[in-house]
């Protein structure tokens, strides 16, 4: 897997470009006096799932739209293959993307939408229509064709979007949170699908969005911003396991961020830790620890039955923490704790991971 | 919806009705008259025939100036069309200095009395470009049609492209088309309708017009409205002068129709 020497990856400014694949070096954007991106380094090899995780106004999709061309950069430059494109056109560039509203011209029927990217490369139009009906067929929606986009689902505008962009087979796909839009099944059956096309194609996607869950469930690596700058870049276990920053221990998944005083107090750690809610276990606060254990006194404060886990709410001598435990049995079967109850809440010593800032 | 009692739906429909009759009546009066065989227009019309409509196709005067009218609008609509057009561009996508007041300044045209406007371009046109040299002529009547037909275009392509997806021109980009294949292929068809029932009133505000027309028309030139202006000073030929707003009123519905139509295709997002 390509995510394996992600550390390496982040490299400066200098560095040589990837000559297969995307570089980006000392990427900034300023709009007027606010600056949206500031000095974003990145290598994707050819290939990868690659996605840009974080929250809205992070600069996620400005670095995207900044690939693709649409935006001019502030500072920085961009690298496709080892060739700087920072100054070319959207139209010069062999990148295309799927828009999160999905961009479809609106006067042209589903065939002419998907043909539109192969008329610009001046295919005779008998290529031109056997191509598009082949993307529209692998889409699933060859009985659509003649239709225009307002006749069709948005999740069937989605599958147009993705043909239109892949007919031309492009060494690189860009996704503005293309799933944002549907519905949470609908959302689960297209990151498989894309999932499935990104595999067999080979193609490098880079695909922004601010679901966690996400970008853990579809990416070889993931690149987490905040305020304009990249916090981390890793696998989905490394970002998840060993979060750089107390801003990516939050992000993904729930987090018990422990700042260095209170950790000192509690568990006498002289920095800041992160322990993951589903790595506590609360027992009866009379039992002892382990040797590779460690745990602290909590009263419950609240609790909350999710289905799949159930949530503790917890004090810690003033200090909230959250704990999972998951259902393992129907609620009733076992005793469990209720609001008030004294427990032990505690963990195995290798689950602290320590957060560098 | 509003639900109405029966009562109050008759009177208003009995309003409406009353409305549309002080609108058309007069119209329809005209349209009776244009047969009516007696010299000076009267009622109730004694006897019907064609008489004043062959009159009217013979007459030499009639035909130049429906020509002129017609050049003249169509000249209006034209370069009202390419300003329009580009102000709407300018104003929609762009942010200046003054933009506001541009927006204001290509807006006030249409609210200045004409009388206003037609003395500003004489006086332009006899004082200052005619001692310089500039035989301004027939195009001078064109010009001043076109200020304030430049709003009607502005306005329907201003409000269009407002409401455009700008993602669609980066779409169309991302997918390898230039600027110009972008603006024929995706930008143009998006504001197509809006831009056609712009032009159409363009041209039919021009038609029409009377006022600026009288400051602006060379000596010896008389549009539609000119002509049947100075018609009306002489009544024997009323009827001719009935027969000529008949015809117009017929034309003048089509671009009404079908600028409506195309109103229409817009809002449709087509």
């Amino acid at each position: 897997m390509a995510g394996i020497e992600s550390g390496h990856n982040l490299l400066n400014e200098g560095t040589t470009p990837l000559t297969s694949g995307v570089s980006i070096r000392g990427l900034s954007k300023s709009f007027g006096s606010v600056e949206a991106v500031s000095g974003v380094n990145l290598d994707i090899p050819q290939g990868e799932f690659f996605s840009m995780l974080g929250p809205s106004g992070s600069g996620k999709t400005t670095v995207l739209r900044m690939i693709a061309g649409f935006e001019a950069a502030s500072a920085g430059s961009i690298f496709l293959n080892g060739q700087d494109v920072t100054d070319q056109a959207p139209f010069d560039r062999e990148v295309n993307t799927v828009f999160q509203d999905y961009a479809l011209f609106p006067h042209m029927s589903i065939q002419e939408n998907v043909e539109f990217g192969l008329r610009a490369k001046k295919i005779s139009k008998e290529e031109r229509a056997a191509k598009a009906t082949e993307a529209i067929e692998q889409v699933k929606l060859g009985h659509l064709s003649d239709r225009l986009p307002h006749q069709l689902s948005g999740g069937q505008r989605q599958r147009i979007a993705l043909a239109r962009a892949l007919v031309l087979r492009p060494k690189l796909l860009l996704l503005d949170e293309p799933l944002g839009a549907l519905d949470k099944q609908l959302r689960e059956e297209m990151q498989v699908e894309l999932k499935t096309i990104q595999r067999e194609s080979k193609i490098t996607f880079i695909f922004v969005t601010h679901d966690q869950e996400e970008a853990m469930r579809m990416s070889d690596r993931i690149a987490v911003f905040n305020a304009g700058k990249i916090e981390q870049v890793g696998t989905p276990e490394e970002v998840y396991e060993r979060p750089a920053t107390s801003f990516v221990a939050g992000f993904l998944g729930s987090s018990n961020i422990i700042d260095a005083n209170s950790a000192s107090g509690l568990i006498g750690m002289q920095e800041m830790v992160n322990i993951r809610p589903e790595r506590i276990k609360l027992v009866a606060s009379s039992e002892t620890l382990g040797s590779d254990e460690q745990g602290v006194q909590a009263t419950i404060k609240d609790t909350a039955f999710l289905g799949a886990n159930t949530l503790f709410i917890l004090d810690v001598n003033g200090i909230t923490m959250i704990a999972t435990r998951v259902n393992e049995e129907l609620p009733g079967e076992t005793k469990g704790f209720v609001v008030g109850d004294r427990v032990l809440a505690k963990w195995k010593k290798s689950h602290v991971t320590s957060i560098p800032k | 919806m509003l639900r109405f009692s029966k009562l109050s739906k008759a009177g208003m429909i009995a309003i409406i009705a009353l409305i549309l009759a002080f609108m058309y009546i007069p119209l329809f009066i005209l349209m009776l008259n244009s047969f009516n065989e007696a010299q000076v227009s009267s009622w109730p019309i004694q006897s019907y025939s064609l008489k004043w409509w062959e009159t009217a196709s013979e007459l030499e005067a009639i035909r130049n100036a429906l020509l002129n009218s017609v050049i003249v609008a169509l000249g209006a609509m034209v370069v009202a069309s390419i300003l329009g057009t580009l102000t709407a561009f300018a104003l929609s996508r762009f942010d200046f200095f003054g933009k506001t007041t541009v927006n204001l300044l290509v807006v006030l045209p249409i609210a200045l009395p004409g009388v206003v406007t037609g003395v500003a371009f004489s006086n332009t046109y006899s004082n200052f470009l005619t001692p310089a040299g500039f035989q301004i002529g027939y195009f001078g009547m064109i010009v001043a049609h076109a200020t304030f037909c430049i709003v009607m275009v502005f306005n329907n392509v201003f409000a269009r492209l407002k409401r455009m997806n700008p993602n669609l021109q980066e779409a169309s980009m991302d997918l390898g088309q230039g600027v110009w294949g972008t603006f024929r292929l995706v930008t143009f068809p998006q504001f197509r309708a809006a831009f056609g029932a712009g032009a159409l009133l363009a041209f039919a505000l021009s038609f029409d017009e009377v006022v600026v027309t009288i400051f602006t028309a060379p000596p010896g030139v008389d549009t539609v409205p000119l002509w049947i202006l100075k018609e009306m000073a002489r009544p024997t030929q009323a009827s001719v002068v009935n027969v000529v707003a008949t015809v117009i009123i017929i034309l003048s519905l089509i671009p009404v129709y079908v600028s409506q139509r195309l109103s229409r295709a817009a809002d449709d997002g087509k």
